[in-house]
């Protein structure tokens, strides 16, 4: 059983052994301790692949096209972003291509090199620095909120000209599905478990199981 | 909370933000580094209460020209016609599609309020030692962190009609001083959830059981 103080409250608790899927919630404020992935690795590590695969797909397709009056008009991801800043928004096209491109570039590169590396245990100090950059970019990046206004956009252009909805935007509908399947399969704990540590001082905070005593010094 | 609840900060442990591991820590005001990752190590989140009123008010102050300047300018063979996010929502409404206005109403207008208004709460509620209702305001803070992100909703959105309807000089679409603001409310109130530490919330019953104690 391992002892963690809860994230969200400081409660200091133990996790009791989990069922496979299992979840545990701290019993004061109700955050999710730790989830109980049947295959912690292996599985994440297939479905960041496949995911990076579709992310090429994504950014190298058309999102939406349109056609009026004769002409015709299609996109892509970053096109978009460029265009903003060619209309003079150059803050709000960095972070459109922040939130659709570099994040998600940069957690499932991270995760891929966090996946492949703590095969074979103890993965190399530079696995934490990793992951801790992949958990940093996980809120930003956005392709479900995306997904949705590329949504609102065909919608609202349709008024004014026939839209196509592009290959890209079918890639990012199962880029969503992967990076969720990702979320769910993968367990941070189970990497920290193979990581060689830092340092040996201090020590950790410990206590044995069997007897209840504390191992700090 | 019963008797036996003991956090971390009280039994002089510190829990690591990046990988979980509760260690010693070195001293009290320096707890120093996570031995197993190397992160520093911090009881509460620094400055938290103070980082997140600057993020929150700088987020409401942006709010104003977000919803008052236009997002969008459409410009039609000699006339054009600017949108802010609010007449985007009721261009919607009427051109037949209320689902997705009322998508965009919740996203757009609902969130990033109920985010300010509700991180506000938070923070004078911790401010003034609140012991009531922590269960839920923890809860509170969760939907925050989760529910944020859905703001960009209307960047996005406008970022492609700008991308697409391109068409001189037939029409044209250009994007107002208006996206850059409600950008910024986005990414403002990320950052302030971001920055508020959820175990102040709790602390305030710590303080009342060692006054009482």
């Amino acid at each position: 059983m391992e002892t963690v103080a809860c994230p969200g409250c400081d409660l200091v608790q133990r996790i009791p052994p989990l069922p496979p899927r299992g979840k545990a919630r701290c019993p004061r404020c109700g955050h999710v301790l730790a989830t109980q992935s049947s295959d912690p690795l292996d599985r994440p590590l297939a479905l960041t692949i496949a995911a990076l695969i579709v992310f090429v797909i994504v950014n190298t397709t058309p999102m939406m096209g349109l056609s009026a009056v004769g002409r015709e008009a299609s996109t892509t991801l970053l096109g978009g972003a460029h265009q903003m800043w060619l209309q003079g928004r150059e803050i709000t096209a960095a972070v459109v291509a922040f939130c659709t491109v570099i994040a998600p570039a940069v957690y499932l590169l991270c995760m891929l090199a966090v996946l492949l590396a703590v095969r074979r245990p103890p993965a190399p100090k530079w696995v934490g620095e990793l992951l801790r950059w992949a958990h940093f970019m996980r809120p930003w990046s956005m392709h479900e909120v995306l997904m949705l206004g590329v949504l609102v956009a065909l919608v609202k252009i349709a008024q004014l000209a026939t839209v196509i909805a592009g290959i890209g935007m079918y890639a990012v509908f199962v880029l969503i599905f992967l990076l969720a399947a990702i979320a769910v399969s993968f367990d941070s704990r189970e990497v920290w478990n193979r990581v060689e540590w830092v340092a040996d001082e201090p020590r950790p905070f410990r206590r044995d199981a069997t007897s209840g005593t504390e191992a700090a010094r | 909370m019963n008797g036996s609840a003991l956090t971390a900060a009280q039994a002089g442990l510190v829990s690591c933000e990046t990988c979980d591991l509760l260690s010693r820590a070195a001293t009290p005001a320096q707890p120093g580094h996570c031995p197993r990752c190397g992160a520093p190590l911090q009881s509460r989140r620094h400055q938290s209460i103070q980082y997140t009123w600057a993020l929150v008010i700088a987020a409401a102050i942006f709010y104003v020209p977000a919803n008052m300047l236009p997002v969008l300018t459409t410009n039609t063979l000699g006339s054009s016609e600017s949108d802010t996010i609010m007449s985007g929502v009721i261009y919607l409404y009427t051109s037949g599609s209320w689902p997705l206005a009322l998508i965009v109403l919740i996203a757009s207008i609902m969130i990033p309020m109920g985010k300010i208004v509700a991180l506000a709460y938070l923070l004078i509620t911790v401010q003034r030692g609140s012991i009531k209702n922590n269960r839920d305001r923890s809860r509170l803070y969760r939907l925050v962190e989760l529910i944020g992100r859905w703001s960009m909703l209307d960047v996005f959105v406008d970022t492609f009609v700008v991308a697409l309807v391109q068409l001189e000089p037939l029409m044209s679409v250009q994007p107002g001083p208006g996206v850059l603001f409600f950008m910024s409310v986005v990414v403002l109130t990320m950052l302030a959830a971001q920055s508020f530490d959820p175990r102040l919330i709790w602390d305030a019953g710590r303080r009342r059981q060692v006054g009482h104690g």
